[in-house]
């Protein structure tokens, strides 16, 4: 299907795309990569009366580390951040959740805030964030705000943003605990670069001894927004992560998600699938960590 | 309904024209450019038929609005052979191992392989189905495709030909 008619407005500046956003009381939608919101106009599951077009906006393009952590400015393409050395080196989690994310032909145009503001609920890079937990910069018509991830995602397809507001970038912290660290990214789709049915992201630090120090599970797919898997991690925590440990974090994981069935695949089978897939990254993160030396 | 000014590079031409905000760039290249080469399949970004090279890299037609594209350079699958009426070494390929059967998909696989190409003149089979990983084919299986992308990687490789090929953007 096409799209409904629109107005399109590409804005020279944040401010300028924030005023155009208000005057539009509500009716306008920014659109960056458009890979999310296309569809959405398309399907016309959106309906907007504007569009505000913050893709030539040069403030908003940019990766860069500072003060401990990676800031991924707005519209830098998934592409360019799957390139980004600075990612590579201080965050491969992401590195790895963006292999997984759509194909080239969509990530050389879809952005990290585009992914970010629309929120769905098995988006890689807002699972990501949430497990290293970043930080949404945001700029409203008045004033500019810090949103953290956990506070972000309110549910499928929605987040805090406010209508007048532009999300501006994502602040992904390098964890700083002492140690030798490991990550990893799981998925499972039906088909290769299709949405995932159910993925998991981890984040882990061990100690000299092979202890688990700190770890950050998050699951996608088992409910409207990515979740963390807190009772599944402390569970971890201190343990050299034997198998008994990660099949016992895999079924508390399992006791506290309620996925839903859908065409594609039942709660049941996304229970179970969710589970292996926390236990396989969790070996892959400390595979990683371990055989680092 | 909202109009506006585009002028954008299409296979080396030039073009200006007046289009509505909501006109994908795909329908602009088809029905306004008349260049019908570019397929439109799923229309929201799955199927990968409507793929076009924008700025250099693959992208989805459907999925970006032509008043979007103001003032970027577009190369469609009819700029990929080297002059009308001739194949280049890719689509030679493709007619070869008969990477093709219905045709639906062929213009996005051809532009997938040769983004591919430019990037990696030795893919693996494996790298081939990730960079057509976005392209979907319901006649073939892939594997015609896959073969015909090897071939042509091969003969790219060997002749100067084929680095004026792959070059050729």
């Amino acid at each position: 299907m096409k799209a409904a008619d629109f107005d399109y407005s590409c804005a020279a500046s944040i401010p300028e795309a924030c005023r155009l956003l208000a005057g539009a009381h509500g009716e306008g939608r920014i659109i960056a990569g458009g890979q999310t919101l296309v569809p959405l106009l398309a399907m016309r599951l959106a309906r907007p009366a504007l569009l505000v077009d913050i893709n030539r906006i040069a403030d908003l393009r940019g990766i860069e580390f500072s003060d401990g952590a990676v800031t991924i400015k707005a519209c830098t393409t998934q592409a360019d951040a799957l390139a980004s050395d600075v990612v590579r080196k201080h965050v491969p989690l992401l590195a790895k959740a963006l292999g997984h994310v759509g194909h080239s032909q969509t990530r050389n145009r879809g952005t990290i805030g585009g992914s970010l503001a629309n929120a769905d609920p098995v988006a890689e890079i807002c699972m990501t964030a949430l497990a290293l937990d970043g930080e949404i910069l945001s700029h409203g018509p008045k004033s500019q705000r810090t949103i953290p991830c956990s506070e972000f995602f309110r549910g499928a397809m929605t987040t805090a943003l406010a209508l007048d507001e532009c999300l501006t970038a994502v602040r992904l912290p390098i964890w700083g605990h002492p140690g030798k660290a490991g990550s990893s990214f799981q998925e499972m789709s039906i088909r290769r670069s299709d949405f995932a049915l159910v993925a998991a992201a981890v984040q882990a630090q061990f100690d000299e001894k092979g202890l688990c120090r700190h770890i950050a599970i998050v699951v996608g797919g088992c409910c409207p927004t990515p979740m963390r898997a807190s009772a599944a991690a402390n569970r971890l925590i201190g343990t050299n992560i034997e198998e008994p440990d990660l099949a016992e974090a895999a079924r508390l994981l399992q006791e506290t998600i309620a996925p839903r069935s859908d065409l594609h695949a039942s709660a049941d089978y996304r229970r179970r699938v969710a589970g292996e897939l926390v236990m396989r990254a969790v070996r892959e993160s400390r595979r990683e960590a371990m055989g680092a030396d | 309904m909202s109009a506006h000014h585009v002028t954008l590079t299409v296979n080396g031409r030039t073009h200006t024209a007046q289009v509505s905000a909501r006109l994908t760039l795909v329908d602009f290249l088809r029905d306004v450019l008349l260049l019908t080469g570019t397929h439109i399949g799923c229309e929201h970004g799955v199927c990968g038929a409507c793929s076009i090279l924008l700025n250099g890299k693959p992208v989805r037609s459907c999925l970006i609005f032509a008043v979007q594209a103001d003032g970027m350079d577009v190369v469609t699958v009819e700029g990929l052979s080297p002059e009308p009426e001739t194949l280049s070494i890719l689509q030679d390929c493709f007619w070869e191992t008969h990477a093709l059967q219905c045709g639906f998909c062929t213009p996005g696989m051809l532009i997938a392989a040769r983004a591919l190409l430019a990037e990696n003149p030795a893919p693996s089979e494996e790298q081939i189905r990730e960079g057509i990983g976005g392209n979907l084919c319901r006649c073939t299986g892939y594997k015609p495709i896959v073969d015909a992308i090897l071939l042509a990687a091969e003969r790219m490789r060997r002749s100067n030909a084929g680095a004026r090929d792959v070059g050729a953007d």
